[in-house]
């Protein structure tokens, strides 16, 4: 708590956004409110906020509008917060550019985790080269995976994968993200592979101890669980 | 040759489709006789029963026994399927009943006699032609087949033995035979045989003898009989050895051509060459040159014979202009890659073709290069029908009035001469005949021009040339001039008359393109489906002045009962049947096809690369001949007429998918305010509670907890009621879309414990997956949520302390996924109602809204799956998820 984060909260909830302030302020972060997109957009060019957390149904316009204008120059790291849980409506927020989604009603502690994932990699940030959640260690200049210290075996495409996780760790990555960046632009619709390949992984990572390490989004994608 | 001793590709293809296709057809089993009487019906009778024993689901179509005792035994133990009585002209005929042999679905079905020919109105007009259906819908078949009933070979029996065989079979029939069993006696055995009584019956026996069952005749046909037999086997040799790479002498470096023509000798000669080309085991194409000159009636019925024989017998028929026939065969011959030509012996005048430079068989090798030349010879039948064109062609009304008004112009030009002859002189006055017959040759027969040309001559000798009245010519340019007048004549004549022809020709062509130019107009204007049909079917009524009808698809893959509003005749119900048959096997049927031709009208199936759009039907006012080029024609018509109607169905399935996508916008709209307006407030309240226990804990108040406690079990539960009546409504919509993705089925019951952690606690679920489950694939948001609802279910009944286990398991395409608690299970007859909307069980708790259930059950049903519950022997309820579901293996 000793570097002051800022946050911009798109809502047109005045319950939502005093709910947030509640709960963010202890946590050390600086509140900036919109209650409609263009508001928000406003705010968002004024105060150069370190994270947003935005609402899809926005009054004056879409909420997905909003991102596709935000992301034309800048790449602040969005969480999208609604009410929507169907899976066409995240994966539309996703696509056009959000970093994670969130429904309502949430939990505090899930809110302030996905928080600092969707900050953790900032766009021009350098990426930690080991990363460390739970019993897995992963080393990113020399390419070791280790389990409780033990050392484990993936192949090429097993590691690419893990790599594609640990890049965004605590995000939610898209099954078309991962296919896309472990198989080539072409292997978008093979789903299988994926799969396949992730129950390969979450049987050499995950220990009884351990728990769930890679989380299924139905219908989305996979998130690696990053410890806090 | 330099052939490649390699599999040619396009031939290993067509070796697989061929094989391919004969996995979904039935397999034809001919039994092959050189002649009646020597056991075709008992051999096929035995090997059906042995098929029979062997468990094979076998059937009688039609078998004759003609009163052979021994083979009237072996038919007993067969099941037969009663025979189809029709009625024909007062007379009781029986025929094999086709749509009973099609509705019983027998695995092997025995039908005798292939070549027989069917009673009029049967649907087709030959026995084979029932087979080949039978086969296409996956019939095995067993026939038998005399050698002179082979298509090839009908000329040959009837030279051999003087009987005229009527009957005949395409060879490309047997061509398609999986199996040829030949049926061999010597002539010795057969004639015995005979004498036994066991082949005809009584008096016929004798008769039979006399004629048919000559001893050189059986040689010759047992003769003919092996060799076919031996083509066949040749021919599948050759099949398994280009299959197999062995190498092998490859014959078919070959290919052959025929030129067809209306001529009666044609027909010799399309079956001379598939005779050669079957045993060259080579392709072979039967070309016809289309001359400017114009072909009556009767040559037009007798080309459509002969090219439909050349098709039937598995020629190529392809078709080409040109007056120089000679010239015309040989291009295509070379654009077809044709090595070697096949024309008839030439019969025609000698004189004649002398003028035109030789025959067309000489020309064709004087020209032919590297193209081998064939000339076969033709038995003249008797009957008049010559190759010549009959003279009644030329004697006609026009005739004589040509020659009447030549007459009349001779005297003129001598009228002419007499007063002009003072002026010029006698020679002078012979340019004013020529002059005549010129202009005359432009406008008149060339029969006529030429009686004008005698006339001219003897009326000038007489009249003019010294000694007047007198038919004596002295001075050699008289001669001349007297040979002009025949000379002129008949050059002009004959070039005129192409002339004409040709234009005639051209006209055809002209009204042609503008009849098939106009219905693209008329279609392209067309405002709506409606209106393009009408227009469609004026110009088909005003050019093959007829009656059209059209019959569109419908969705389930049928035609409609009623037709088209535009149809300017209505089918009847049998007539119906003839276009349902056109339109489900996407082949033309009724009058002039090979399919129920006794039809009034001919049906044609609308058909583009999407997919069969209707048929088309045309009925005939007054019509006994039907032409390759007006079936050309049709077929064009028919096909524009398919695109139209394609076009516009998809204008139309585009306006209704436009429709359906706007209603589900509001249907979205509504439901994302109406979830917003009671979801953020439950939000609000359990982020608050969260904070205030923070507070609490914080501030050391953790007095409060329990009423905290209660809030947020409170809150939770209105959240899942929210969540559920929302649920509830999409589900009822009827819009709930599948995201089908591949995935595991543990994960999928792992994910669903996690969700509802908070409300049962991780300890108590046990999941119970196979290892090595495949991949299936579910819509697996929906399928998690459904689960979800099980599991609070069960947890609701279960005793503290008690498991809930879940499973999943494949029963061969089926997924099952189980959720079984320890309560006190269903109270009986609730079995069903449980998944009633908004039925609250009686054993269960307050609170709840009676739709988790239902939602399972909806989920479950728009996955085409279904849901059970009941009560498992042990005691708790079992709730079992039953879906379809295609899987794939995991990689180890």
């Amino acid at each position: 708590m000793t570097i002051e984060r800022t946050v911009l909260v798109i809502d047109d909830e005045p319950a939502v956004r005093r709910l947030l302030r509640l709960t963010l302020e202890p946590q050390g972060y600086r509140i900036y409110e919109a209650g409609n997109g263009q508001l928000g957009l406003q705010e968002a060019a004024a105060h150069r906020p370190d994270v947003i957390v935005l609402d899809l149904g926005l009054p004056d316009m879409e909420g997905v509008a909003v991102l596709k204008r935000l992301r034309e120059w800048s790449q602040t790291p969005v969480l999208v917060l609604s009410v929507r849980d169907r899976e066409a409506d995240k994966v539309a927020a996703l696509d056009n550019g959000a970093d994670d989604y969130l429904t309502k009603p949430f939990g505090t502690a899930e809110l302030l985790a996905r928080l600092r994932a969707v900050q953790r990699r900032a766009p021009d940030g350098q990426e930690q080269p080991v990363f460390v959640s739970g019993d897995l260690k992963v080393d990113l200049t020399s390419r070791v995976v280790t389990v409780k210290n033990k050392e484990v075996h993936l192949t090429a495409t097993e590691y690419a994968l893990l790599h594609e996780l640990v890049r965004h760790a605590g995000k939610v990555v898209m099954h078309a993200q991962l296919l896309r960046s472990v198989w080539g632009p072409n292997a978008e619709n093979q789903s299988q592979y994926l799969r396949v390949y992730i129950t390969h992984l979450r049987k050499k990572l995950e220990t009884t101890t351990s728990g769930k390490l890679i989380q299924t989004e139905p219908g989305i994608g996979y998130r690696l669980l990053a410890s806090e | 040759m330099t052939e490649p001793q390699r599999p040619n590709p396009d031939a290993l293809l067509a070796e697989i489709q061929r094989e391919e296709q004969a996995a979904k057809r039935g397999q034809l089993k001919v039994f092959f006789g050189m002649c009646p009487g020597v056991g075709k019906t008992y051999t096929m009778l035995e090997a059906a029963r042995a098929r029979q024993s062997e468990g094979v689901d076998v059937a009688v179509g039609l078998v004759e026994t003609h009163g052979r005792a021994e083979t009237e035994a072996l038919l007993a133990g067969l099941p037969v399927i009663p025979r189809k009585k029709i009625e024909y002209r007062g007379v009781t005929l029986q025929e094999m009943d086709i749509d009973a042999i099609l509705t019983r679905h027998p695995a092997l079905v025995l039908v005798d006699e292939l070549a027989h020919t069917n009673a009029p109105s049967s649907r087709h007009p030959k026995r084979y032609q029932d087979v080949l259906e039978l086969l296409d819908a996956g019939i095995d078949a067993y026939t038998t087949l005399n050698v002179q009933h082979l298509e090839s070979r009908v000329d040959v029996v009837q030279q051999i033995s003087g009987v005229t065989v009527r009957e005949a079979v395409p060879d490309s029939v047997l061509d398609q035979a999986d199996e040829i069993e030949l049926i061999d006696l010597t002539p010795e055995q057969l004639r015995k045989r005979l004498v036994e009584g066991k082949v005809y019956m009584g008096e016929r026996a004798a008769t039979a003898s006399e004629n048919f069952f000559k001893e050189e005749t059986l040689t010759a046909l047992r003769e003919m009989a092996l060799r076919a037999t031996t083509e066949h086997v040749d021919q599948e040799l050759r099949d398994v050895m280009r299959a197999k790479r062995i190498h092998a002498p490859w014959r078919s470096g070959q290919r052959l051509g025929v030129g067809v023509g209306p001529s009666p000798f044609s027909g010799q000669l399309i079956r001379w060459t598939r005779r050669i080309a079957a045993a060259m085991d080579a392709p072979w194409i039967a070309v016809y040159v289309e001359t400017s000159a114009a072909l009556n009636e009767e040559e037009k019925k007798r080309l459509t014979k002969n090219l439909s024989l050349a098709r039937q017998l598995g020629a190529e028929v392809v078709m080409t202009t040109g007056d120089n026939v000679a010239n015309a065969l040989l291009a295509t011959a070379r654009e077809q890659g044709v090595t070697q030509m096949v024309v008839g012996k030439p019969i025609g005048n000698r004189f004649l073709e002398f003028i035109k430079g030789g025959s067309l068989a000489s020309r064709l090798i004087r020209h032919a290069g590297d193209i081998d030349v064939h000339v076969v010879g033709g038995v003249q039948k008797g009957g008049g029908a010559t190759a010549r064109r009959p003279w009644s062609r030329w004697v006609g009304a026009d005739l004589v009035r040509d020659c009447a008004v030549g007459v009349g112009a001779v005297g003129v030009a001598t009228a002419a001469s007499w007063l002009l002859q003072g002026l010029l002189g006698y020679v002078a006055v012979s340019l004013v005949y020529l002059l005549g017959i010129v202009l005359l040759a432009m406008v008149l027969n060339r029969w006529a021009v030429l009686l004008a040309a005698a006339l001219s001559a003897v009326a000038w000798d007489f009249l003019f040339i010294p000694p007047v009245y007198k038919f004596t010519i002295r001075s050699p340019h008289d001669v001349m001039m007297f040979s002009m007048f025949f000379v002129v004549a008949l050059a002009m004549g004959h070039t005129t008359h192409q002339l004409r022809a040709r234009e005639a020709a051209e006209r055809r062509r002209e009204r042609r393109a503008s009849a098939l130019n106009r219905l693209l107009e008329s279609v392209t204007a067309s405002a709506s489906l409606e209106d393009g049909l009408a227009r469609a079917v004026k110009e088909v009524d005003a050019l093959f002045r007829s009656r059209t009808a059209v019959l569109l698809a419908t969705t389930e893959g049928r035609i409609d009962e009623a037709p088209h509003s535009a149809s300017t005749f209505s089918p009847d119900v049998k007539e119906r049947a003839v276009a349902a048959w056109a339109f489900e096997r996407g082949q033309v049927a009724g009058r002039f096809t090979d399919t129920l031709p006794d039809a009034q009208g001919l049906y044609l199936p609308l058909q583009t690369s999407k997919g069969r759009m209707g048929v088309l039907g045309i009925h005939f006012e007054e019509r006994d001949t039907w032409t390759l080029d007006e079936n050309d024609l049709l077929e064009t018509f028919a096909s524009q007429i398919s695109v139209m109607i394609e076009s516009y169905r998809a204008i139309e399935t585009a306006q209704q998918a436009r429709v359906a996508e706007e209603s589900e916008r509001l249907h979205r709209t509504l439901l994302d305010s109406v979830s917003h307006e009671l979801k953020t407030p439950l939000a609000v309240i359990g982020a608050a509670t969260e904070g205030l226990d923070t507070q609490l804990k914080d501030a050391g108040l953790p007095l409060s907890e329990t009423f905290l406690d209660e809030i947020k079990a409170a809150n939770r539960r209105l959240d899942r009621i929210v969540t559920n009546l929302l649920d509830m409504t999409r589900i009822d919509s009827g819009r709930l879309p599948l995201n089908l993705e591949w995935g595991e089925a543990r994960e999928l019951l792992e994910s669903a414990v996690s969700q509802v952690e908070n409300e049962v606690s991780r300890e108590r679920v046990r999941i119970t997956v196979p290892e090595n489950l495949p991949l299936v694939r579910l819509d697996y948001g929906l399928m998690e949520q459904a689960l979800c609802n099980l599991i609070v279910n069960a947890a609701e009944h279960n005793p503290a302390g008690a498991p809930i286990e879940l499973s999943a398991q494949l029963d061969g395409q089926t997924l099952q996924l189980r959720v079984r608690d320890h309560g006190e299970g269903l109270v009986p007859g609730e079995e069903k109602k449980v998944f009633e909307k908004f039925y609250r069980g009686t054993t269960a708790r307050p609170g709840g809204t009676g739709l988790g259930l239902s939602i399972v059950q909806g989920i479950a049903r728009a996955h085409q799956g279904n849901i059970e519950a009941r009560n498992s022997p042990e005691g708790g309820a079992i709730f079992t998820i039953r879906l379809p579901v295609e899987t794939s293996e995991q990689p180890a």
